[in-house]
């Protein structure tokens, strides 16, 4: 990776990708894409509508395996394994790579059930144990103190930003190292998407976060790196300080200048 | 509603034969919705006013609780009681072999059949459907009563007091049924299952879920309100079965015990509506009008479900 040297090399690389191309039968989506992404920081993914920027998230936690026709080439590593490799069990990897979905899309049960979901999946019995992620998951998604008195309600009740920081709180339940975001805001409003961008902040100090995003402003608010994807090439990854102030290439210029996206 | 002013609007531009024309059918319209309602309610009137005389001259209690059918017998006694409970046990037993069978299949067909195999396995279970209910009678009795009279003579070889079947038995019709009302769940529980959306369960595989976790433990549950439609529909279909039935069960008036001939309350009617006169005639009525109440109290329940969908 060009031009990046230097601060980048001094954090640890949490997760990397190496000639990493992607097809949908013969559609190439994804090509060539080298990318190192650096532990407990926000990496925010941006680029027009279908420049890849979706389909790379979901090749970091194998949710692409789930489309069919679908082909993958090259490596992906977490922590130096390679994620893609037969001996790397799909669901554990999915228990450290996290994902939040652009649509809030709790599970019809109580909130405290959503929650625990995760948890029980892989194991977790005890009810005092449960409580205590329950609670401590809705905390961190500064979802808590609205809906303590509601834990055994529907989910489904609770507003469209409540859903999402519920879906946050339901991702973090199971303890992932590395929390994948597409787009979680677009389906928010304002007050709603101000929260969720103070809790990735926050975030940092646990978790490696990587957003697709398709607000600029988003981007340069909340991500400490920025890659800019166009029609499935990677164009410019770099610190988001340096790529909004001294973009290299004159895509990525005209990108966040507005002139096309 | 919204559309009235341009309506009327639009009706004064017309001319009067136009108009005519417009209004018959308008009233045509009416006529057919009416017959639906004329018919259901004939019907209703028809089964409570031939039902009633019996139940008034035996007794309800006598009817509805008594287990000592003779109703040719020179002090004839009407108690239908092993009737009704062979109907509800007969439908049960058919909905527990039946319901996961088919909530399975529906599964299978949304979920995990690739295309060309789903567009198999789709039309033979419309087919299925299709089939008339004697053929299934026909097939239960040519092949389901040999197997299970064979099963009949493994389990009872010791015993003194079981009465041979030949295989017609309680068991055999509840197999038969749990095969007619097949389609009827499949289809319907998978409609619902479909209808859950994907992100649902793309949100349980990212939090490390499997696949089969997903099914039981999000996707099933989520269309809990489709599939217990299904099951509904489905009791209603083996409710009011006869044809296939009567071929199968061996038509005497037993308790319903897996391995004794038992007799519905459908199947009463078929075997005794052509010799019946008289009172025993009447009862056959009242027997039609139990079985009448239970398919009203099922569609009850449907109806209850069906209002309740829209609710989280």
């Amino acid at each position: 990776m060009a031009g990046d040297k230097g601060q980048r090399r001094m954090t640890q690389c949490k997760m990397m990708t190496e000639k990493l191309n992607v097809y949908y039968g013969k559609r190439h989506a994804l090509k060539d894409v080298d990318i190192r992404i650096r532990s407990h920081a926000v990496t925010a993914l941006i680029g027009p509508s279908g420049c890849g920027k979706s389909t790379f998230l979901k090749t970091l936690n194998r949710m692409n395996d789930l489309v069919g026709n679908v082909r993958i080439e090259g490596q992906v590593y977490l922590d130096g394994e390679d994620i893609y490799s037969t001996r790397m069990d799909v669901t554990r990897l999915r228990k450290r790579v996290g994902m939040v979905f652009q649509q809030p899309n709790p599970f019809p049960m109580t909130i405290y059930d959503n929650i625990a979901y995760g948890p029980r999946i892989h194991g977790i019995k005890g009810k005092e144990q449960l409580d205590g992620i329950v609670e401590r998951s809705l905390r961190q998604a500064a979802i808590w103190e609205e809906v303590r008195e509601g834990l055994y309600k529907s989910a489904l009740g609770l507003s469209g930003g409540q859903k999402q920081r519920l879906c946050i709180a339901r991702a973090l339940a199971v303890e992932p190292e590395v929390l994948l975001m597409d787009e979680p805001t677009s389906a928010l409003d304002p007050v709603s998407t101000l929260k969720v961008e103070e809790l990735m902040t926050a975030f940092k100090q646990k978790y490696t976060i990587v957003i697709v995003t398709h607000n600029m402003q988003q981007a340069a608010r909340i991500s400490d790196d920025t890659v800019f994807f166009l029609e499935g090439e990677l164009v410019e990854s770099d610190t988001t300080a340096r790529l909004f102030s001294h973009p290299a290439d004159r895509r990525t210029r005209a990108y966040i200048n507005g002139r096309f996206g | 509603m919204c559309l009235k002013g341009s309506e009327s609007e639009y009706q004064r531009n017309r001319s009067s034969h136009a108009r005519g024309v417009e209004k018959a059918a308008e009233i045509l319209f009416g006529l057919c919705g009416m017959s639906a309602i004329l018919a259901v309610g004939s019907i209703t009137l028809y089964m409570i006013v031939n039902g009633i005389p019996a139940v008034l001259q035996v007794g309800w209690k006598e009817i509805l609780f008594s287990t000592v059918w003779m109703p040719t017998a020179k002090e004839p006694s009407f108690g239908i009681f092993s009737v009704i409970l062979t109907s509800i046990a007969g439908t049960f037993l058919a909905v527990l072999i039946g319901v996961p069978l088919a909530v399975l299949t529906a599964v299978f067909l949304s979920e995990v059949a690739p295309a060309h195999l789903a567009s198999i396995v789709r039309p033979a279970v419309e087919l299925l459907a299709g089939i008339p209910s004697v053929i299934y009678g026909v097939l239960g009795m040519m092949v389901l009563n040999p197997l299970m009279y064979r099963l009949e003579q493994w389990i009872f070889a010791d015993s003194e007091t079981h009465q041979f079947t030949g295989g017609a038995n309680l068991l055999s019709a509840a197999i038969v049924l749990a095969v007619m009302i097949l389609p009827t769940v499949i289809t319907i529980s998978e409609a619902a299952i479909r209808a859950v959306p994907p992100e649902l369960m793309a949100s349980s595989l990212a939090l490390g879920a499997s696949f089969v976790q997903t099914i039981f433990r999000v996707t099933l549950p989520a269309a809990k309100s489709g599939i217990l439609t299904a099951v509904v529909l489905g009791i209603g279909r083996a409710m009011g079965e006869a044809m296939a039935i009567s071929l199968v069960s061996g038509n005497s008036v037993n308790l319903p015990l897996p391995f004794m001939s038992v007799r519905f309350l459908t199947t009463a009617i078929v075997s005794e509506m052509g010799y019946a006169g008289g009172l025993h005639r009447q009862v056959l009525f009242t027997i039609g009008l139990v079985l009448f109440g239970f398919i009203m109290v099922i569609n009850l329940v449907l109806h209850r479900i069906l209002k309740g969908e829209g609710r989280p």
